[in-house]
């Protein structure tokens, strides 16, 4: 018996019995199932991904040659303005949310969020608020970056810019609520025998990047109402010509938008360490270094954002420390792509899609990450801020990291959250047109800044035209690359073959119930037989003795009398309530036959 | 013959090291180097080129071989060894970042010192300045004429400056060559408050210190010479300073970095660096083209000319002739 059959029979009595049954129309409504809203946000947030990628071709189309004549320059701008605002607001920060809801309940194995109709809420602010910045086209849409640095923010498309204001606060106000949410969960909800140590890579990525949320959102927020108030009602916070200073706005901007950065990207830290290791076969190498480097790189991503200032209006001790701290940033990332590659090393490697994109994001990443120390150290910024250099950098950090960990994750949990597997074959074509797509448009970028491009123009120097074409192509066959996976998705979600409970014999709690998982996600109380990563462990010895006595164990916990009143208290009234089933530890299990038929997931 | 898996390790570890030393030494990214700082920078750049190769090629190495060797064979369905703590290799590569990082911040903050960015007389923000804007905001275009009253007027014992100062040796002296730049929508305007010339071109002599005083009119700009490797943001209501030594003869363009409207892409300049002579001569022209256009401003004066004289540059426009002008009476008006 291999430890993922060993896990499974452990849980035969808690799984669900018959897999949800959902109507089309549910995904349209305020429902408080976790995992609706869970597919809600990955469905809305893809929808804006598209939206944002056809922002981002048009602003390739103008670049491909170097005068502005595809589109006015006020258009220009509105588009890599909007471009970006949806593609960091509205497809990765929320995608995020969207995993952790849909999964943060099954790997904890509870019932369902700790608040769902905050849940629900949260996420509804979200096509409101992507409807609302969209609608902005239509009197002007905002010109000044997602940055909308003054005084040109307050002189540019002034409607356009308060509705963008009121937008990013709508969005952002869904992070808090959806931050608190995550965190009071994983915290209170998890089953009574899995402590923090034993949690899910992921489960701790989502409180790093809750913690962050919750200290550095308020700040953005603070921010646009006082920009807000200079737009609409004439004060000078940070309007020159009343003696306000626009460079306290980029502070303040700063403190939340460095951070977001890892709010970004963190998730899809946690969803890498959840892939590799399952189709690695082997343990995560250094699961406490993972999962405490998440809460270090939380810390000292709230005391980085000063070296987006460097060439501004910062003096130069403070240039040094910024320097410094962003520096050090790269210790706990550094420990965190060691393991990933002391994991993947001397495994049994299965290549699926979900693979494929795990590794593509260590390639990527890596890259935004070297670059990133480069752009910390003072010097080398002064030369490179606000040039392609940095929009290299930043897209190998946001599309190389998050949106190749949206798609590795996509893939990996696509049979859970449809009862479906998508196909290989698809999905490896989805892999290569993006990776090489990815890497024609980006790369050339990093030259392109260094030689002296400027970033956010409409035309440029003609010297820079090839370079530019180039990035024009890897940008159409970008475009591209989405149709194989959303032809893959739609037909797969109907017609792919059926996936069973656990396709990828993986260890962690999602995988114990039925695919899709049952409306509160398991009949009884999962039993943790196996740490979540123990691929290859050591024999099952007594199989039958050390299930019963795990079974015991788990219901002492769970009626309180283990780890203590409080977290008694909230499963009892979440996890027991209704139709909690309680599993007799004496009751008899057949420990011989696997709980499922499994599938060849090759 | 099986080569040992230690020898086999030491080769490939020398193969990285020469690739990463080669191309970090000759990549051909940046452009050419035409200040004293420029070439400083460009060593720290290397450095960091080296090792970052390096590293790449290290962790897709480690990718390429995984894939490859260790790829599940067909019909193998057990697990890989269990492997998931090394406690002597965690250490070893977080120490090794740890001290990589550290060596590279120091070189960071010694070439970064050494370029004037650590001076404390021209490095101090005491807060901002009464706002040279005017309007709210608006993009008004000066014309050249505009120049000495808009631009930044900035007495050098209340220099309060952002951005890179004096470098170690010059400290405390004041530079060769002093430039005030304004910043608008979507232009640049140099002026030479010694000499009083006025240009929408940056004219500098070579391998002399020059200080830049930078202020903008309207919105943020960024000042910025790629072949310099100096940048900083200009901002309303505030002053920055670039000290630097240009060391190259040539013709370079001034490329603002700051998103400062739809047609930031637009707003360029040309800076020349001179040698002295050429730029002694260039300021000499300056001045007298000047005070010749001062002389033409008043021989033109409208308060010393006829109707006819006045309007005969726009009657090519309204189809009537000088004399038939200065024949209409003015009650005909």
């Amino acid at each position: 018996m291999t430890q993922a059959q060993f896990q499974e029979t452990a849980n035969i009595e808690a799984r669900g019995t018959e897999p949800a049954d959902r109507h089309w129309r549910d995904y349209f409504t305020f429902n408080t199932d976790h995992k609706v809203i869970g597919i809600q946000y990955l469905v809305t947030t893809f929808g804006f991904y598209l939206i944002g990628g056809v922002l981002a071709t048009l602003v390739r189309t103008e670049l491909a040659t170097p005068d502005s004549d595809f589109v006015t320059p006020e258009l220009y701008n509105s588009l890599f303005t909007v471009h970006a605002t949806v593609m960091i607001f509205l497809w990765i920060v929320p995608a995020g949310a969207g995993f952790a809801n849909f999964l943060i309940p099954l790997m904890i194995g509870a019932k369902d969020m700790a608040f769902p109709r905050l849940n629900a809420l949260a996420f509804w602010m979200i096509p409101v608020a992507g409807v609302l910045l969209l609608s902005s086209f239509l009197v002007g849409a905002p010109q000044a970056g997602w940055t909308s640095y003054p005084p040109l923010s307050l002189v540019t498309a002034q409607m356009g810019e308060e509705i963008w204001i009121l937008s990013v606060l709508f969005l952002g106000t869904s992070s808090i609520l959806g931050a608190v949410n995550f965190a009071v969960t994983i915290f209170t909800m998890r089953v009574p025998s899995m402590s923090l140590n034993e949690m899910p890579l992921f489960c701790w990525a989502m409180i790093a990047t809750s913690a962050l949320t919750l200290v550095a959102t308020p700040v953005l927020a603070a921010a646009l109402i006082l920009l807000s108030f200079d737009l609409l009602a004439g004060t000078a916070f940070f309007n020159p010509t009343g003696n306000g200073d626009p460079v306290v706005y980029q502070h303040l901007f700063w403190f939340y938008s460095h951070p977001a950065v890892y709010i970004m990207i963190m998730p899809f830290f946690g969803v890498i360490s959840e892939i590799l290791p399952i189709h690695s076969r082997k343990p995560i190498f250094g699961y406490l270094a993972i999962a405490y480097s998440s809460l270090a790189i939380s810390f000292l991503g709230l005391i980085v954002w000063a070296h987006h200032m460097f060439t501004s209006g910062t003096p130069g001790w403070l240039r040094m420390f910024f320097m410094i701290t962003t520096m050090i940033i790269a210790v706990p990332t550094g420990i965190k792509i060691f393991s990933w590659l002391a994991t993947i090393w001397g495994g049994k490697l299965r290549l699926v899609s979900a693979m494929l994109f795990g590794m593509g994001f260590i390639s990527t990443f890596l890259l935004g990450g070297i670059t990133g120390i480069m752009v910390a150290s003072v010097p080398f910024d002064i030369h490179v801020h606000d040039t392609y250099f940095i929009v290299a950098h930043l897209h190998y950090v946001l599309f190389g990291g998050s949106v190749f960990g949206i798609y590795a994750a996509f893939y990996h949990w696509f049979p859970k959250m449809t009862g479906r597997m998508l196909n290989e074959f698809w999905g490896r074509v989805h892999f290569g047109l993006t990776y090489i797509g990815f890497t024609v448009t980006f790369l050339p970028m990093h030259a392109l800044g260094m030689q002296g491009m400027p970033r956010r123009v409409a035309m440029y120097d003609p010297k820079f035209t090839t370079i530019n074409v180039i990035c024009t192509i890897g940008a159409y066959m970008l475009a591209v690359s989405t149709i194989p996976f959303i032809v893959n998705v739609i037909w797969s979600w109907r017609y792919g073959p059926k996936a069973g409970d656990n396709p990828w014999e993986a260890l962690t709690l999602e995988w114990m119930t039925t695919s899709p998982p049952p409306i509160e996600n398991f009949e009884g109380i999962p039993v943790l037989a196996t740490g979540p990563y123990d691929y290859g462990m050591e024999k099952i010895q007594n199989t039958g003795e050390r299930l019963k006595l795990m079974l015991r164990e788990n219901a002492i916990a769970s009626s309180g009398q283990k780890r203590g009143i409080p977290i008694a208290e909230a499963q009892a009234s979440t996890f027991f309530s209704g139709t909690a089933t309680l599993v007799e530890p004496e009751s008899e299990i057949n420990v011989d036959s696997p709980a499922d038929e499994r599938q060849d997931s090759n | 013959m099986n080569i040992p898996s230690s020898i086999l390790t030491m080769l490939v570890g020398i193969g990285v090291t020469l690739i990463s030393l080669w191309y970090g030494q000759n990549h051909g990214l940046m452009p050419i180097a035409a200040s004293a700082q420029a070439s400083q920078i460009d060593g720290l750049f290397n450095t960091m080129m080296t090792l970052g190769v390096g590293l790449f090629i290290l962790v897709h190495g480690v990718l390429l071989v995984a894939v490859i060797k260790y790829r599940r064979r067909e019909g193998d369905n057990t697990d890989g060894p269990a492997w998931h703590d090394n406690f002597p290799l965690e250490i070893l590569w977080t120490a090794l970042p740890a001290v990589i990082i550290l060596g590279i911040g120091v070189y960071s903050f010694e070439i970064y010192n050494s370029m004037g960015g650590l001076d404390p007389m021209g490095n101090h923000d005491h807060g901002t300045m009464q706002s040279h804007a005017k309007m709210r905001g608006s993009a008004i275009a000066g014309t050249l004429s505009d120049t000495p009253q808009n631009a930044p007027q900035i007495q050098p014992e209340k220099q309060i400056a952002l951005g890179v100062g004096a470098a170690p040796e010059n400290e405390g002296k004041p530079a060769d060559l002093v430039v005030n730049i304004m910043g608008l929508q979507y232009a640049w305007i140099f002026t030479y408050p010694e000499s009083g010339v006025s240009s929408g071109e940056l004219h500098i002599p070579v391998n002399s210190d020059v200080q830049l005083n930078l202020g903008a009119q309207d919105v943020l700009h960024a000042f910025w010479i790629p072949e310099f490797r100096l940048k900083q943001d200009v901002i309303p209501g505030r002053t920055s300073e670039l000290r630097f030594t240009p060391n190259k003869v040539g013709e370079y363009r001034v490329v603002c970095a700051e998103l400062c409207g739809a047609y930031h892409g637009a707003m360029k300049a040309v800076a020349f660096v001179h040698t002295q002579e050429d730029f002694d001569s260039w300021i000499k022209e300056q001045q007298i083209a000047s005070t010749q256009n001062l002389e033409e401003a008043v021989a033109v004066n409208p308060d010393k000319l006829s109707d006819g004289e006045f309007l005969a540059p726009y009657v090519r426009d309204i189809k009537i002739n000088p004399e038939s002008l200065e024949q209409l009476h003015p009650t005909h008006h």
